[in-house]
């Protein structure tokens, strides 16, 4: 097989002036041409490196051949097998971070889009017949999941295709968690997150929303009355950061969860069809480096924002979003201004009308091992602008700890878990994904829900023994 | 779905609704709410639970047809069903035993009151509930208070029923020595002008005094922080820290200008709500 030592062929994107109006989704995806062509790029190395970049460790070179060798089915299964949110990761995951950071081919030529093709193999299991068959679980046992986000729904898969009946419970009116209400349609649609959760649904996954598990029903009766054997917490990080400093409840200054949550679970960008508003002035800036701030600043774009830009306090380097989502940013016309730190909202009338910066400039590393970012004195000006929105990170939500004791937590709200990583203080109850690690991916979460789910099995397998 | 199994209209623009929701009848406290939505595409609303029954798994609740989402509700009838109704969510109020303790009610406010009332006597306190409204026919839930508390006051600005003034008046009242006696702790849920004023009046008096604040709210679990109100210098969630909050200490000002948010969107949608059904009816 020849080896093609030629540059990543590039994803097909949508013309930057025409999608920046609308939230359709900005990657088209790879045709058939594309993707043998790329996945033909992979050397085939002896030692796959780039498996030891993924969270799930998805067998990468043996997906490779298989597309390659046009065996789609198979790859599939590959990828399924290993990572049950195959076509969302496909789309959101940072692989410039992780599989394709140790491809070979990086330094040269530009990794193997390993994303790429794993959206293309997901694409085209999306487009096959599926049966409308539901598997019946055939263990007694029930397990109950806190939380439809990445991490829930993984442990609700695994548990399921090992035959226990899984319920998962939902506070919001529709699952998914953060791939619902964080992530915009232009990125992740929710016909893909809709097709994830109807996989799950023909594993015979229950799902219930509109239930908050500490308020509407206590982890006690989960165990007790309703009878379950174990439950996974995966409640996430979704609990907002505010900076602070003066200004921030004017009307007009959003967290980033509220911007997106208002545009994504409840579609305020078809008001007044949709029923919820949002303000979205002519001058938008958003706080943060984020994906989240990436979203939220695309996504003032598309609601009519003619200036909407980027606010970090350091620089470029240190910007942590995926590279992608910066790069389409740029193109759709977003200002990025790093080096400026906010310090105060300025308002009249009980409005925003600006933001008070200063400027800053890089010092000694700090605890985090980034440069420390120290305010150029006197060098503070105002950007006019309609609103803010903070996009400076998330926390655990402290619900329901709160309700449930015995549930231990770090000081900064993540979950405590066992030397395996997956049971928290309390017996029977595991925890996986942002709860525990504080906010990251959707493929670490996964890969917490998918570990969960073996330690349940192997917990409840080795008392019942 | 939540089926409505009763509805009773209490003032022309007022209902009272009772539900079928077992799950939060059986685990609400007083004091706390539900949020639901009425239809595919509509907002999520704060509701205050007015009462539940533990037995029927019937929740009961009291909303005033002021938006597009309770207009829509108000559209429905017994054996329809609510789309999207979640709870019980925020915090029981901590309302300390002992002395004389006045529940102040505005408007549908004092559907609020009528759980809390109810819980404070079956812990055996000394209760006063102050219910006002503008005219006699806009009073709400009188009857059902006063079966659940010592002395109900009733205020009408126009005088047409009980004292003729505001709540406050009469509060301001009692606070001077006149009956049924000095008020130790203040429970007021009402109107946000309302729930001003009896801050202002108890405050004069130091009396300890507790309000209910609805700030906007989307998801009621502390995720949005779209309800946030400073209270004592410090930003609250509403949604999972309140919704009661010390009066002395809530900067109502800003509760007033962040409620006022989304006023002109409000109107849009309510437009276009009577353009749809105008186009219904042709």
């Amino acid at each position: 097989m020849p080896v093609k030592r030629v540059e990543k062929t590039p994803m097909p994107v949508r013309d930057p002036h025409m999608r920046a109006h609308d939230f359709e989704e900005v990657n088209e995806g790879y045709c058939f041409a594309h993707a043998m062509f790329e996945a033909e790029r992979c050397l085939r190395c002896q030692d796959p490196v780039c498996v030891d970049g993924c969270p799930v460790r998805v067998p990468i070179a043996d997906f490779m051949h298989a597309v390659a060798a046009n065996d789609m089915e198979k790859a599939c299964r590959i990828l399924r097998e290993a990572n049950p949110l195959a076509a969302i990761c496909g789309r959101v995951c940072p692989q410039e971070a992780q599989c394709e950071k140790n491809c070979h081919m990086t330094k040269r030529f530009g990794p193997v889009a390993i994303g790429h093709l794993e959206r293309y193999v997901s694409d085209w299991e999306m487009a096959q017949p599926m049966s409308d068959e539901v598997q019946e679980p055939w263990r007694e046992e029930k397990i109950a999941i806190v939380g439809s986000g990445p991490s829930g729904l993984v442990c609700a898969g695994e548990l399921a295709r090992m035959g226990y009946h899984v319920t998962v419970y939902e506070a919001l009116h529709a699952p998914g968690g953060v791939l619902r209400y964080g992530i915009p349609e232009f990125r992740l649609p929710n016909s893909i997150l809709d097709w994830e959760l109807d996989q799950l649904k023909r594993l015979g996954v229950e799902f219930v929303n509109n239930v908050v598990i500490g308020k509407t029903i206590t982890m006690d009766d989960l165990f007790g009355k309703y009878g379950y054997s174990a439950i996974f917490i995966g409640t996430g990080a979704g609990l907002p950061k505010f900076m602070g400093i003066p200004g921030e409840s004017l009307n007009g200054v959003y967290s980033a969860n509220e911007f997106l949550t208002r545009i994504n679970l409840m579609q305020a960008f078809d008001f007044p069809n949709a029923e919820t508003p949002l303000k979205v002035g002519k001058r938008v800036a958003v706080i943060g480096s984020g994906n989240t701030a990436m979203d939220a600043v695309r996504s003032a774009l598309r609601l009519g924002a003619e200036k909407a830009m980027v606010v970090y306090r350091r620089s470029e380097k240190e910007m942590t979003a995926r590279i992608e989502e910066y790069e389409h940013a740029i193109e759709e016309g977003v200002e990025m201004h790093w080096l400026t730190n906010p310090v105060e909202v300025l308002g009249e009338d009980g409005w925003v009308t600006g933001l008070k910066c200063v400027k800053m400039k890089l010092g000694e590393p700090d605890e985090s091992g980034r440069a420390r970012p120290i305010p150029i004195e006197g060098s503070e000006f105002v950007f006019p602008v309609d609103n803010v929105v903070l996009s400076i990170g998330t926390r655990p939500n402290p619900l329901l700890v709160k309700a449930t004791p015995g549930l231990k937590t770090h000081s900064w709200g993540g979950l405590l878990v066992d030397e395996r990583q997956v049971e928290t203080s309390v017996k029977r109850v595991y925890a996986g994904g942002d709860a525990v690690t504080g906010a990251a991916t959707v493929i670490l979460a996964a890969g917490a829900g998918k570990k969960a789910a073996e330690a349940i099995h192997h917990d409840i397998q080795s008392e019942a023994a | 779905m939540p089926k409505i199994v009763e509805k009773r209209r209490l003032t022309p623009i007022t209902a009272l609704y009772r539900v079928d929701a077992p799950l939060i009848a059986g685990s609400a406290k007083a004091g706390q709410f539900v949020i639901l939505r009425v239809r595919e595409g509509g907002e999520r609303i704060p509701i205050t639970i007015t009462d539940y029954d533990r037995d029927s798994g019937l929740v009961t609740i009291v909303v005033q047809e002021v938006g597009a989402t309770t207009r829509r509700l108000g559209e429905l009838g017994e054996g329809d069903e609510i789309l999207d109704m979640v709870g019980p969510l925020g915090e029981a109020p901590d309302i300390p035993s002992g002395g004389h303790i006045v529940g102040v009610g505005g408007g549908f406010g004092s559907a609020a009151l009528l759980c809390l009332m109810k819980e404070l006597r079956a812990r055996g306190e000394k209760t006063t509930v102050i219910i006002g409204a503008r005219e006699k026919n806009l009073l709400i839930l009188a009857d059902e208070l006063a079966k659940v508390t010592d002395n109900l006051e009733i205020c009408t600005d126009d005088g047409s029923a009980g004292f003729k003034g505001f709540v406050t008046e009469r509060l301001q009242q009692m606070i001077d020595g006149g009956p049924p006696g000095y008020p130790d702790y203040v429970i007021s849920i009402g109107p946000m002008p309302m729930m001003r004023a009896v801050e202002k009046t108890t405050r004069g008096a130091n009396v300890p005094c507790t309000a209910s604040l609805d700030p906007l709210m989307i998801d009621g679990t502390g995720m949005c922080g779209g309800c946030r109100v400073t209270v004592g210098g410090e930003v609250r969630f509403a949604c999972v820290d309140g919704p009661f909050f010390d009066a002395h200490e809530v900067d109502f000002d800003e509760a007033v200008s962040r409620g006022k948010m989304y006023v002109k969107e409000e109107q849009k949608a309510a437009e276009c709500q009577r353009a749809a059904h105008q186009e219904e009816a042709a």
